[in-house]
């Protein structure tokens, strides 16, 4: 067995300086060494993203990242991106339109849809759908999920298009 | 006095919260990654276990070594059957209610017989999982591979290899529906149509794979199981006949499950052997199935063949159906709920929506190595919609008869209830007239028929197909109770006046996601007339809530929020008496109103409930002395009117098909259905999406694809298709409200129409794309090859 490594990086805004085996996969160090458990194993290769976490603040999956390759960098979880406020809006839509039921995929989704207004706020619905096309839900059927991503770029544009009217 | 039957009793004074979109309050957590789903409790001295599954699909094992494996790092021990005989014992999955159905008695590890790929037999547990999975890879088995049964059509074969010698062949169950005639019926018909279907296997797939977590206390032979399940009193109650436990020493703790669409309401061996090793080695025990293991060993859905008839007089009217349904549910038949319900559910629902007088029907049950197949949201409908619809549909074309029109000639008329359909079913009160209309504008279906001829004209092929429905909800005990399966019919809810003027419901059927628990805050905080925020609603815990059956059978808001409706009501009136007394009044003219107690007639405030619990719990010397308030209420409810309470609903799916590639296009998708009342419109219409999602996938995505050794080809999420977000279309749904009288609540179930529906319209409205060129296509899921082979433009298996 190899020999463990160390590690410091930080964790939702914590400093965490620990050793870990060099295949332990960012998932399960962050769910089974740091007790976070806010992401969640759906396929364990990439494909559900069900572990989407944030990566020096680009979303990745926590499958196919090794803890030892996220050394000196920052991760965040739907926990931490959550307490600090980041997601507020995303999840007010989310929990009005019912866009989780089981929730398991909720952290990836909401880490994705984050994403995507960051990056594509003038996303149309077919666009929203193609870019969420990256996370697995078995429960919604994705409408809602794309209604709710849709409720915030709307209200995004128009308080942006109010703002250009002040 | 007269007792008012059950749909005239009161729900409320007023209705704040049922019928409206009420948000999920326990959706926040979720939101937040504050949830609990089996994998992430971690209790102290806890082990992992890991299983060793059968590599092939038929065999013995022949050898086998643990020494390596037990010499690794971590390892507890590596167990096989034997270890844990004695702390286990086998069952089998009959029903007396199902004659002649037979299965073997299976064990939690297979003893030496391997019977499909995914079987557990040997188990390795470590201090970690990682720990376990290493030395998993240091076992070293050997095995005789035996012929294979996995062909569900040679099944029955006299020269097919037997899985079970000792049971004569493999033949798990058969039955017949044959109400007369039938051969008259067709032989004098003006059209006969005749047609196959076939339904790949496929699976759930939930997101949170299936999950134990075994607890067994050797100081007091307590066991708490900490299960992703659906169902935890019937998980009580075999964890506790099968390890010999009293019932009251076995908790089963369902926190949030990740997903479970039947797939978590069945017993599985590897259930079975957790909770033993748990046992055994007197630790907490953790299985959690990664996702191989769950395309492997997760029961699949489905793989049926169905040969079809329908006989119509040349005006349109149905006279008859006949199928035949043969359908192969692995080696063993599923504990305890047995995988002879979906046939037999095929056989009851098939025709399901028609007049029609005559109906025959033989189901074929057969055993084959692959892995067991049993209830998967849907259960039978999928299957008996796609086969009634796809043949009325080539009845109404060969008849040159508007597909629309033809339905809404030959349904059972809304006027013409209570009434018995042809396969013996009992039918109360249905709307298929109304849910017809309603999609016909809905849909703008003269406009799609308008805009699908004006692009034909261009070379663009669409398809609009529709699929009337029926689906048996609300159960009694005739699903499994009359079959001896210790399955409660019933469900029961306890609610609770709180120190602080909270109400505590706490309910046996509990949450996976769908919104029950919301569903039954909205109930509570009407029927005592309190804000909702007041209400806290607790499920998922066999030490806590009353004893009930769970979710299944699109049952949870008719039968569980029934339970509710009656104890907050018995509640109300006690804390009505209650007011009463401390006020030296009569509680004539009392009512609940907004958390307090008041005069009905004159508006005038008496008490308010949080001023009431304060007197009860911590100031009973200011009540009059020979007053003792009773501060909770419990009531069961158990559906008997009927054996299930059928809903009705109508699909239209509306799609593009690329008859260059065989790609189809999703355009829109529009659903009608008659639940009853409908509680939260919001929640019964994500229900509808949901499953009609599911449904989707199984018409054109989904299939668990063998080989003819029994080997799944596909058992990663990145080779098993579900659908995702961008192939989906939007999907409208409207609603007609038929209430049942088997309840004062009125509600039907909701949860599974979706996926009895869709499969049939989008296959329908594929064949109607593919019209013009005379290709038809009744194989599930519809793949672009097999539209390809339909259409003449690729050879069929070269493709």
């Amino acid at each position: 067995m190899a020999e463990r490594q160390s590690i410091r990086l930080v964790v939702n805004g914590k400093s965490v300086t620990t050793t870990v085996e060099p295949r332990m996969h960012l998932i399960d160090f962050l769910r089974d060494e740091l007790q976070i458990k806010g992401a969640r194993v759906g396929c364990e290769h990439g494909v559900c993203g069900a572990c989407t976490v944030r990566l020096n603040g680009q979303m990745v999956r926590g499958c196919l990242v090794l803890a030892v390759g996220a050394a000196n960098c920052t991760v965040e979880t739907l926990e931490g991106a959550s307490d600090r406020g980041d997601l507020a809006a995303l999840q007010a839509a989310f929990h009005a339109r019912n866009a989780l039921q089981c929730g398991f995929c909720t952290a990836g989704m909401l880490l994705a849809a984050a994403e995507l207004i960051a990056t594509r706020p003038d996303s149309s619905r077919e666009e929203i759908r193609e870019f969420m096309s990256g996370n697995y839900c078995r429960c919604t059927g994705y409408q809602a999920i794309v209604d709710a991503i849709e409720d915030v770029l709307s209200a995004r544009s128009a308080s942006v298009a109010g703002g250009q009217k002040c | 006095m007269l007792t008012p039957t059950k749909s005239e009793q009161r729900i409320a004074d007023e209705l704040r919260y049922i019928g409206a979109p009420v948000p999920r309050p326990n959706a926040l957590r979720l939101l937040q990654g504050r949830g609990v789903y089996v994998d992430d409790i971690v209790l102290p001295r806890m082990a992992h276990v890991v299983y060793w599954r059968s590599p092939i699909a038929h065999g013995r094992i022949t050898s086998f070594d643990a020494s390596f494996a037990t010499m690794m790092p971590g390892v507890i021990g590596v167990f096989g059957a034997e270890d844990i005989a004695d702390i286990c014992t086998p069952w089998v999955g009959t029903l007396a209610h199902l004659p002649g159905m037979k299965s073997p008695p299976q064990y939690p590890l297979a003893r030496g017989h391997l019977c499909w790929q995914g079987e557990p037999v040997f188990a390795v547990v470590a201090e970690t999982r990682h720990q376990a999975e290493d030395a998993l890879a240091y076992l070293r088995i050997e095995w005789d591979e035996l012929p294979v049964v996995a062909n569900m059509e040679r099944a029955l074969d006299p020269d097919s290899p037997l899985i079970h010698p000792e049971l004569g062949d493999n033949l798990c169950l058969t039955r017949t529906i044959d109400n007369g005639a039938v051969d008259a019926t067709f032989a004098s018909a003006d059209v006969v149509v005749e047609e196959s279907y076939r339904f790949g296997r496929h699976t759930g797939v939930t997101m949170e794979t299936r999950s134990v977590l075994a607890d067994f206390n050797a100081a007091d032979h307590t066991l708490t199981v900490y299960h992703s399940h659906q169902a935890p009193h019937m998980m009580q109650d075999l964890y506790s006949r099968h390890l010999n436990l009293p019932e009251t020493s076995v908790r089963v703790i369902c926190k949030d499950v990740g997903g479970s669409f039947g797939i978590k309401v069945h017993s599985y061996p590897d259930d079975f052997a957790t909770v033993a090793l748990s046992k055994l080695l007197k630790r907490p025990i953790k299985f959690v199935a990664d996702r191989l293991e769950s395309f492997t060993s997760d029961v699949h859905a489905r793989d049926h063949l169905v040969k079809a008839r329908l006989a119509a007089t040349k005006d349109g009217h149905i006279l008859a159906f006949e199928i035949d349904d043969l359908t192969g549910v692995g080696p063993y038949s599923v504990y305890p709920r047995t995988s002879g319900i979906e046939g037999n559910q095929v056989l009851n629902i098939t025709g399901g929506p028609y007049q029609h007088a005559n109906y025959r029907a033989r189901l074929r049950v057969v055993f084959q190595n692959k892995p067991p197949m049993s209830q998967y949201r849907g259960v039978g409908h999928p299957i008996a919609c796609a086969v009634t619809e796809g043949i009325v549909d080539l009845a109404a074309s060969k008849l040159g008869i508007d597909p629309l029109a033809f339905r809404k000639m030959n349904v059972m008329h809304d006027d013409t209830y209570p009434r018995t359909g042809a396969s013996g079913i009992k039918l109360e009160g249905l709307s298929h007239d109304a849910c017809l209309a309603r999609i016909e504008r809905l849909a703008d279906y003269d406009g799609l028929r308008d805009e699908q001829r004006r692009l034909r004209e261009d070379g663009v092929f669409r398809g609009i197909g529709i699929a009337a429905m029926v689906e048996l909800t609300n159960p009694g005990p005739a699903f499994y109770g009359i079959g001896g399966a210790r399955i409660a019919a019933q469900d029961g809810a306890t609610v609770r006046l709180d120190a602080g003027g909270g109400i505590t419901v706490m309910v046996s059927v509990g949450e996976q996601g769908q919104g029950s628990e919301t569903i039954f805050a909205q109930i509570a905080a009407d029927a005592l007339s309190i804000p909702i925020e007041r209400v806290r609603v607790i499920t998922g815990d066999t030490s806590v809530t009353p004893y009930g059956g769970g979710t299944w059978a699109s049952r949870g808001a008719g039968i569980g929020g029934e339970a509710v409706l009656q104890a907050s009501n018995a509640l109300g009136m006690q804390l009505i008496e209650f007011a009463s007394a401390v006020h030296e009044r009569s509680s004539e003219g009392l009512k609940l109103f907004n958390g307090q107690v008041m005069d009905a007639e004159s508006g005038a405030f008496l008490i308010d409930l949080k001023d009431l619990a304060s007197k009860a719990y911590f100031r009973p010397d200011t009540l009059p002395r020979d007053f003792q308030p009773e501060l909770s209420a419990t009531r069961h409810f158990s559906q008997r009117d009927y054996p299930f309470v059928f809903t009705n609903g109508v699909h239209v799916s509306y799609v593009e098909v690329d008859v260059d590639t065989g790609m189809v296009k999703l355009l829109k998708h529009w659903v009608v259905e008659d639940c009853g009342r409908v509680i939260n419109p919001m929640l019964v219409d994500e229900q509808i999406r949901g499953a009609v999602v599911q449904g989707i996938g199984g018409v054109l995505f989904e299939e668990c694809l063998y080989d003819e050794a029994g080997l799944l080809r596909n058992g990663s999420m990145a080779d098993y298709l579900v659908p995702m977000a961008s192939e989906m279309p939007d999907i409208e749904i409207a609603h007609v409200e038929t209430r049942t009288k088997t309840s004062a609540l009125g509600a039907k179930g909701a949860g599974e129409a979706g996926s009895a529906g869709a499969p049939a319209a989008v296959m329908n409205a594929i064949n109607d794309a593919l019209a013009p060129f005379h290709a038809r296509v009744t194989s599930q899921p519809i793949t672009p090859e097999k539209i390809l082979v339909a259409l003449g433009k690729v050879t069929p298996g070269r493709a």
